[in-house]
């Protein structure tokens, strides 16, 4: 069996939780700290798009991007030499952008389930903000917030659709563990196919429960 | 403390159960139409063009031993007969002139038959149809597919026609010419995307001319794997890949965004492409079927065809 599917993925699955947890965790905060309802709102519904829109949908607007073409992806080809369409970094740009809204919204719900008279309390005994974020806010959350981590990493695990469309297919660089599977069908090779597919069945499996151990230590500080 | 909710938990429910039956309703009425080339579409437009194939085989059957036991004239079956789908799955290199042209023609010339096109990968095709896609003509664009399910008994082997003929050519995004003027040019291109050889005959007829010119092997870091030979040259056209090799015929598709470089060069390809068409042999419409795959033979259809960049490949 071809391993490299399998390392590619979890390196860019790795990567990937790391930018997720931050940048989920740092959208939610400034998305709960926000005082006007709307622009709450409104933010919070571009924050969850890549969560409801289809992969490929969300693979087109990456390519719009990101593209070879496009601003965003010239500036890269011009000031960094990258190129960004069809290297490994695309796969962790699908990655982050795929799972970040789970990540975000597990961040958000555990930040405001934490309850207010504490942060209020904090805030009256002399607290700064920063110090709040730290020993109330994140404290408080830290099971909804892991559990959220899993689940946006099985997410980045398991993206195709947008991974497909910026980092293609290519054999021991851009293709993970989904699109092993996805070329081996397509090649009419089961028997491949179903040994990446246990593979990623038993990670599945691994995080599926590292979520419930998250979720009953959120039930015993409840 | 819990926050004053924008929908109750009630109403939030009606809401959704309201949402799902429209998103049902539209589901039901709308078309399905001809796939595109991704697999997600490709499998749904299928399932649902079986659907409809399906429902139109039971409908005919049960007409026709409706009237074998009432022993009633044909006009009740003449009655209720409705128009008959059938379903082509063909090479994705073929969409183009069959959506455009040829099938519009073979429907205005047979009143009562539609004709719904799948198109992708060949491997992919022949996979479905493994599967139990219910195709009614399958045309790939290499005879391996063919072959491969002729051999499981999968097709009826007499309506076997190598119908077409195609060229291989390397291409690259316009404007990317530099630095490319013969076919074997591919090798100094950062990122190929080519067919994946073992779905894609347009990937397999790439591999064997890369191998015939020694290039094969020291390319496959580079190289990214299509399922279907338009999602290549799409790849091309948007630039994520240097350099791609397609059909000639794709290549005409899309002048505008791509550049030909070179044809495979001569003995590079141990035989022509070859694009065979025949009638899937657990077809519920086999008048039908057969009538489009002699259609495909004509001279008109042949014709057409040669516009889009085919050769007559009998």
């Amino acid at each position: 069996m071809d391993w490299s599917p399998i390392l590619i993925s979890m390196k860019t699955a790795g990567l990937s939780i790391v930018v997720t947890f931050f940048l989920g965790i740092l959208a939610a905060w400034l998305v709960v700290s926000l005082k006007r309802e709307a622009l709450k709102m409104v933010l919070d519904g571009i924050l969850t798009l890549p969560l409801v829109l289809p992969p490929t949908v969300a693979g087109f607007f990456l390519l719009y991007l990101f593209g070879v073409k496009r601003p965003l992806g010239q500036f890269f080809l011009e000031y960094f030499s990258v190129k960004i369409a069809f290297s490994w970094g695309a796969t962790v740009i699908a990655a982050v952008t795929m799972s970040f809204p789970l990540m975000y919204r597990s961040a958000r719900g555990a930040f405001e389930q934490v309850d207010e008279n504490l942060v209020q309390a904090a805030r009256t005994l002399g607290m700064g903000e920063w110090t709040i974020f730290w020993k109330i806010l994140m404290a408080n959350a830290v099971p909804g917030i892991v559990s959220g981590g899993v689940l946006a990493f099985a997410r980045g695990l398991g993206e195709f659709g947008a991974t497909a469309m910026i980092a293609g297919n290519i054999a021991g660089k851009t293709r993970t563990l989904p699109m092993a599977v996805y070329s081996e069908v397509a090649a009419g090779n089961m028997d491949s196919a179903y040994q990446y597919v246990a593979v990623i069945v038993v990670i599945a499996f691994l995080s599926v429960i590292a979520m419930n151990r998250a979720a009953a230590g959120n039930a015993r500080r409840g | 403390m819990k926050k004053p909710r924008l929908i109750t938990g009630k109403q939030g429910l009606l809401l959704f159960a309201a949402a799902v039956a429209a998103a049902g309703m539209l589901a039901g009425c709308g078309k399905s139409g001809s796939s595109g080339q991704t697999a997600a579409s490709g499998t749904t437009a299928a399932a649902a063009t079986e659907a409809v194939t399906e429902a139109e085989a039971e409908k005919e059957t049960k007409g026709e031993t409706e009237a074998a036991e009432t022993g009633t004239a044909v006009t009740e079956t003449a009655a209720d007969q409705e128009e008959v789908t059938i379903l082509v799955a063909a090479a994705a290199s073929l969409k183009n002139a069959c959506e455009e042209e040829l099938i519009p023609m073979f429907e205005e010339q047979n009143p009562g038959v539609k004709v719904e096109g799948t198109y992708d990968g060949s491997g992919k095709l022949q996979t479905q149809i493994e599967e139990g896609l219910e195709a009614d003509v399958f045309m790939s664009a290499a005879t391996k597919q063919m072959t491969a399910l002729d051999e499981e008994g999968m097709i009826a082997s007499d309506t076997i026609v190598d119908l077409l003929e195609n060229k291989i050519v390397l291409i690259v995004p316009e404007g990317g010419e530099e630095g490319f003027s013969v076919f074997e040019d591919i090798a100094s291109a950062e990122s190929i995307a080519l067919g994946d050889p073992a779905s894609v005959p347009a990937g397999q007829y790439a591999e064997e001319a890369l191998t015939a010119l020694g290039i094969w092997d020291e390319i496959q870091d580079r190289v990214s794997l299509g399922t279907n030979v338009t999602e290549v040259l799409n790849q091309v056209a948007a630039g994520s890949a240097d350099a791609g090799i397609v059909y000639a015929t794709d290549a005409a598709g899309m002048a505008d965004q791509v550049t030909v470089v070179a044809e495979a060069p001569e003995g590079s390809l141990k035989a022509k492409v070859i694009y065979p068409v025949a009638v899937v042999k657990a077809t519920a419409h086999e008048e039908q079927a057969g009538a489009f795959v002699e259609f495909l033979q004509s001279a008109e259809a042949l014709k057409v065809f040669e516009t889009y960049g085919f050769a007559d490949g009998r």
